[in-house]
């Protein structure tokens, strides 16, 4: 087997593992609590009937790891299992939310990193002129602030009263595929991007003004190597490299990031839901949202190792 | 944005000399030198105006979070107008979504994510640094296994992890400071094994070692003296998250529960009333704002100032 | 009479933006065909001057005056494009690292290619082609497909430097630049690069201008030496009236603190330090270390005066100075001969792993009381290993026995008993790091005093003062941190470190490998004085043969984790027996050859 098959099926299978003892996390988180898990979920809702219903839709009799087994069992064969609340298979409840979410995370994707790569590689070959003094500041400032921040200050910028552009909260059709509705993914979207945009900026100019400064750069420089092949061959695809774990983790952050933004947006993703869910106690959809967003973000951290193993060189020939 | 562990920014600045190959034999340079190195580090940034000025917004708002209360012209609770009224000479900023002053509550509420922020930060580094130390200078099996019970950790944006054990308890206050100092916690941890692994390797480790120091005495006294520059850092980029992350919680409805004053709190009530009185909203928003930009201008210069210090001690 | 192609004029290089300055005044010419070595130490403004040639500067200095000419053109007057003409054209340069000066990510066929193509040399693809093949062949590598795919991490730093210097000479430049480009590397390559770089100079008719702190290695090769000092150049001239009869103070001094292979002789290191740029005084430079310094020495820099032609000089002292005796006088010190004293650590059928690979294989070996063994080896020959597992450093498996005063040694010092521990000491190499810069002085030297003795604080003192006095350090760096010691210094203070314990035993790793030759030599000189002085058993690990000369009693040569040789150091050298320590002999430079000739 080529060692560079070996490498990522042992990647994945790390991968997995760290997947298994997250499930078992957000097991003992939700289910098997010390303590009365029924009357804790259900609040001050909780009467001797309903404590018994809970009781027995999520198994608590039954010992924590056996209970543990069936609810791994049935999500692997892609049971989620129904909601405490909403007297609905998860599946359904959550199928067109997980769709929207995607769009969301898509386009914030699309958009920022063309984007951030164009601006940081500037920001870098252009280092102290007034670009990159204030391409730093911005990201400075982009960065410390929180999601909903951002995101109100766009309301402010865009929805209200001084420019009156975008809806400032959607009201997205549940009935209708989020293709038809674009308008309504803008400033969600656009809250996206200018969070995660700061970081791959950042990476970016970091990595040029490096790869410009390297030993390498310098002896082409020497060689006679007219300056755009210099920044075409040498500099920039070495810059781009580092940058590529840094991209897939922005990636990852935004499974996360979108709980805060769909909240504050009133769309109907997974962000939106799990905050409903918690509201609500409604624990089988909370650990359902969250397994799925944790699988995400292991996904993309996996995705950005082989990638940075792919594209180095030394990595991918130097394997024995 | 807490799960990028991406540190500073990377720092790249003018270099102070060309380096002229070997320093071997150089009049050394006999100036004056701070010996614990985060003084050395915090008296050189503050020659960066960026510190200078971050710090500065910092102060104002702990000032403000402080006294505020003092300079208050009613309390936190009390009606004083109609509900989003426009302000006036008896609310400045108006009133909020129940008709209490704007001004007031602001000035009340900065407390709660201050104190929260600087205790979950505190609570995060200190079980960050010990587990990443332990790490970085343990045996290669047992650094292995840690980091891989906290890349199960690292699993779970900030935000997800805090709702998760708070689903089920509840949002007591305690919880959540406890919760989001856990959330840092593996992510401080990577940096201070990061710093240590690096450090572990220059000679001076080996030459205690070989006078037969024990580890726990080389962790503490020869490795963590020279990793506390990235650390403090660290710190200041984990504060700057712990302040968003508990400003949103209360903001979704998780932290500080009506009829409270706070800032993140604030926003979420006021925000139907967007429109009508945006003060409402306007104030806590640009005191967090200023808050959060403040910390992490300062944070930037301390990086900066921790380029320098590197290259001056000849990290190697 | 052969034509001068380059002119140096009134060079200024400047620290940028501070100004302050590097280089100054420098002139020199370079003859067509020849080879110029720039030699200087540390801070002696050497690389600065080199890369100007190409008009280049790295960030953070700046070419601020003066005039570069090639055949009627001042570099520094170019244009953009007509220097990139110049550059890879006219002039080459190599570098001192070329594992860095190759893109990690780009194929080196491609890397080769490319110069060719920028430089419009040759009409068609075929042709450029067989230019590298051509090249390739010269710097003995092979050309094939698969050769040229590789990427520069897939090659050896021998092969790598060979690849730039192929590069460098591919367009027929009429100039080229060497930095240092055999540091790093092993005896035996350098020996192949050191060959490989004279003829290409030959075969393309090319002058050179070789940038080197070790006078040695460029004894051979130069027809010209130029000694830099302190940013100024202090003597230019024929290499072999350098040897025989060096003008100026410190270029005696620096032949005089270079180990030779022939006969023991006392090295001799310059006292006190170079100035950094910044604080160089207004006279000469030098004046503060030199034995020839008068009054008019200090006030007044010293013009460019004549000693014929070709040699010039910066000294106001210069005819006094050549009328001394030649400087590279054999002294006859004697000879180091074992007194057959006991062993005090022996090593007996040694192997030692390092995680799963064997990198030791059998090692016997003893360290006599009061007596030096040299442990001698290119990198990768498992020598400094050896030395960590005799200090109790080694944290892989170790098989066979380690011995000290009859008793068998535990594998790491931790366990050891706190007698043994401070009865064997060890000296790390790289000074830099050998120091915690957090710590003073005082507190470092305490460290060992705290663990081993039980000292009341007014005797802690004394015995602080104590030993810095042995290793000729002033009480007043106590209160100092490391970054604030000049390398000589720090290494001193990490032998003060391990004398502090009181040890029996001192093992010094490659102690001067990172210092310039004058450091070197009085580090020697002060590991020799405390030998007779105290009676240590030593272990003296380093890669340079000529350096046991004046320290060892035997020596031990090791190659690919085994000892090739081992005997008394006189007979060793005089007559090796073993075909590996022959070639490592042959290939070490030296400056005796040349200064026979003379």
């Amino acid at each position: 087997m080529p060692p560079l098959a070996k490498i990522i099926l042992r990647r994945l299978a790390l991968g997995l593992l760290t997947l298994l003892l997250v499930s078992v996390l957000v097991f003992a988180a939700t289910q098997a609590l010390p303590g009365d898990t029924a009357s804790a979920i259900l609040g001050r809702s909780a009467t001797p009937e309903r404590v018994k219903a809970v009781r027995e839709r999520l198994g608590l009799d039954r010992p924590a790891t056996s209970q543990y087994f069936t609810w791994l069992g049935g999500i692997v064969r892609g049971d989620v299992g129904d909601s405490l609340v909403a007297e609905q298979p998860i599946s359904q409840l959550l199928g067109g939310r997980v769709v929207n979410s995607a769009a969301l995370v898509l386009v914030a994707a699309l958009i920022s990193i063309p984007l951030s790569i164009l601006i940081g590689s500037l920001s870098g070959l252009l280092r102290d002129r007034w670009f990159d003094s204030a391409t730093s500041l911005g990201s400075l400032a982009l960065a410390a602030l929180p999601e909903f921040v951002i995101g109100i200050l766009l309301i402010m910028l865009l929805a209200t009263q001084v420019v009156h552009v975008f809806p400032a909260v959607s009201r997205v059709n549940p009935n209708e595929p989020i293709w038809s509705q674009m308008n309504m993914l803008v400033l969600p979207a656009l809250t996206l991007v200018l969070a995660v945009a700061p970081y791959i900026v950042r990476i970016l100019r970091a990595s040029m003004i490096e790869v410009l400064e390297s030993e390498y750069v310098q002896m082409a420089r020497l060689k006679g190597m007219p300056e755009r092949i210099v920044l075409q061959r040498h500099a920039l695809p070495n810059a781009v490299i580092p940058a590529i774990q840094v991209i897939a983790l922005n990636l990852a952050w935004l499974a996360g990031g979108v709980v805060v933004v769909e909240y504050l947006f009133n769309y109907p993703g997974i962000g939106s839901g799990l905050i409903d869910a918690v509201a609500n106690r409604d624990v089988p959809v909370i650990q359902a949202i969250v397994l799925l967003i944790a699988s995400l973000y292991v996904g993309f951290n996996l995705i950005a190792d082989i990638l940075t193993i792919l594209v180095s060189p030394r990595l991918r020939t130097g394997l024995q | 944005m807490s799960d990028l562990d991406l540190g500073p920014d990377g720092g790249i600045n003018e270099p102070l000399e060309p380096r002229l190959g070997h320093d071997s034999d150089l009049t050394p340079a006999r100036g004056k030198r701070r010996r614990r190195e985060w003084v050395q580090l915090l008296s050189d940034a503050l020659h960066y105006r960026r510190t200078q000025i971050g710090l500065a917004l910092f102060l104002f708002i702990v000032a403000l979070a402080a006294v505020g209360p003092y300079f208050a012209p009613y309390s936190p609770s009390e009606f004083v107008t109609m509900p989003f009224a426009k302000p006036s000479s008896i609310a400045a900023f108006g009133g909020d979504n129940l008709g209490r002053d704007v001004l007031t509550r602001v000035l009340y509420g900065g407390r709660s994510v201050l104190i929260l922020s600087i205790i979950a930060t505190a609570i995060g580094m200190v079980l960050g640094v010990s587990l990443g130390l332990f790490a970085g200078y343990a045996r290669a099996a047992v650094d292995d296994v840690v980091m891989r019970l906290l890349d199960v950790l690292l699993a779970f944006p900030q935000i997800v992890f805090v709702l998760l054990l708070v689903s089920v308890l509840g949002p007591r206050l305690w919880l959540i400071v406890l919760t989001v100092g856990l959330s840092h916690a593996p992510r401080i941890a990577r940096v201070a094994r990061g710093s240590t692994l690096e450090v572990k390797e220059r000679d001076f480790v080996k030459a205690a070692e070989s006078l037969g120091v024990s580890r726990s005495k080389i962790a503490f006294t020869e490795i963590l003296p020279n990793i506390t520059s990235p650390l403090l850092v660290e710190f200041g980029l984990r504060l700057t998250y712990s302040i968003g992350l508990i400003a949103a919680l209360s903001f979704l409805g998780f932290g500080l529960q009506p009829p409270s004053a706070d800032w993140g709190l604030m926003i979420n009530e006021n925000r139907i009333g967007l429109i009508i009185q945006p003060y409402s909203i306007f104030v806590p928003v640009a005191l967090i704002a200023i808050l959060t930009i403040g910390v992490n201008l300062a944070t930037d210069g301390m990086a900066r100032a921790m380029i320098g210090i590197e290259r001056d001690t000849g990290a190697a | 009479m052969s034509r001068i192609i380059l002119t140096v004029k009134d060079l200024e290089i400047a620290l940028d933006p501070s100004g302050v300055e590097i280089d100054h005044e420098v002139n020199f010419e370079l003859v067509e065909g020849e080879v110029l070595g720039l030699v200087g130490e540390s801070a002696s403004g050497k690389t600065t001057a080199a890369t100007s040639l190409l008009n280049f500067q790295r960030r953070g200095a700046r070419i601020a005056a003066g005039s570069i000419t090639i055949d009627d053109r001042d570099v520094l007057a170019l244009g953009a494009s007509q220097l990139r003409q110049l550059r890879g054209g006219i002039i080459s340069y190599v570098p001192q690292d070329p594992g860095s000066a190759l893109n990690p990510a780009l194929r080196i066929g491609l890397q080769l290619r490319e110069i060719l193509e920028v430089h419009g040399f040759g009409s068609s693809d075929d042709e450029r082609r067989a230019r590298i093949e051509e090249m390739m062949a010269e710097v003995l590598l092979p050309s094939t497909k698969e050769f040229l795919r590789r990427y520069p991490h897939q090659l050896s730093g021998g092969q790598q430097q060979r690849v730039v210097l192929a590069m460098a000479f591919s367009c027929r430049p009429k100039i080229i630049v060497l930095d240092e480009p055999t540091t790093g590397l092993d005896v035996t390559t350098q020996a192949h690069v050191l060959d490989t770089i004279r003829d290409l100079t030959r075969s393309h008719h090319a002058a050179a201008v070789y940038v080197t702190h070790d006078l040695a290695v460029v004894s051979s090769l130069a027809d010209r030496i130029a000694v830099m000092y302190a940013g100024r150049l202090v003597e230019i001239g024929p290499s072999a009236e350098l040897f025989a009869g060096a003008s100026h103070p410190y270029t005696r001094r620096l032949l005089h603190a270079i180990p030779v292979l022939t006969g023991r002789r006392t090295l001799e290191g310059i006292p006190g330090f170079a100035p950094r740029p910044g604080r160089r005084p207004v006279g000469c430079a030098f004046a503060p270390r030199c034995a020839y310094t008068v009054e008019k020495c200090a006030a007044e820099m010293p013009p460019e005066a004549l000693v014929d032609e070709m040699h010039r000089v910066r000294c106001w002292r210069h005819e006094e100075v050549r009328g001394q005796a030649p400087a590279l006088a054999e002294e006859d010190a004697g000879t180091l001969e074992s007194g057959g004293q006991e062993g005090l650590i022996t090593v007996k059928g040694v192997t030692a792993w390092y995680g799963s690979k064997e990198i030791l294989h059998d090692i016997d070996i003893t360290l006599r009381a009061r007596e030096c063994l040299a442990l001698v080896g290119e990198s990768g020959s498992g020598k400094t290993t050896l030395a960590r597992c005799i200090a109790g450093l080694h944290p892989f498996k170790i098989q066979g026995e380690i011995d000290f005063q009859g008793k068998a040694l535990s594998r790491l010092a931790r366990n050891r008993p706190r007698k043994t521990r401070h009865a064997i000491q060890y000296v790390f190499q790289n000074p830099y790091s050998s120091l915690n810069p957090r710590k003073t002085i005082a507190q470092i030297l305490s460290q060992p005093l705290r663990i081993f003795f039980d000292y009341s604080n007014d005797q802690r003192e004394e015995r602080l003062a104590e030993v810095l006095d042995l290793v000729s350090l002033d009480e007043t760096l106590l209160s100092r941190y490391p970054d604030q010691l000049s390398g000589g210094e720090r290494q001193r203070v990490a032998i003060a470190r391990a004398l502090a314990a009181e040890p029996t035993v001192l093992v010094c790793d490659e102690v001067t490998s990172w210092l310039d030759v004058s450091v070197q030599a009085s580090i020697v000189q002060l590991l020799v004085r405390l030998q007779n002085e105290i009676g240590l058993c030593m272990l003296f690990v380093t890669h340079n043969l000529a350096l046991i000369r004046s320290i060892a009693y035997d020596v031990a040569v090791m190659s690919e984790g085994r000892i090739v040789e081992y005997g008394p150091t006189d007979e060793v050298l005089a007559n090796p027996q073993d075909e590996y320590t022959r070639k490592l002999l042959a290939d070490t430079p030296t400056i005796e050859a040349h200064s026979l000739q003379a």
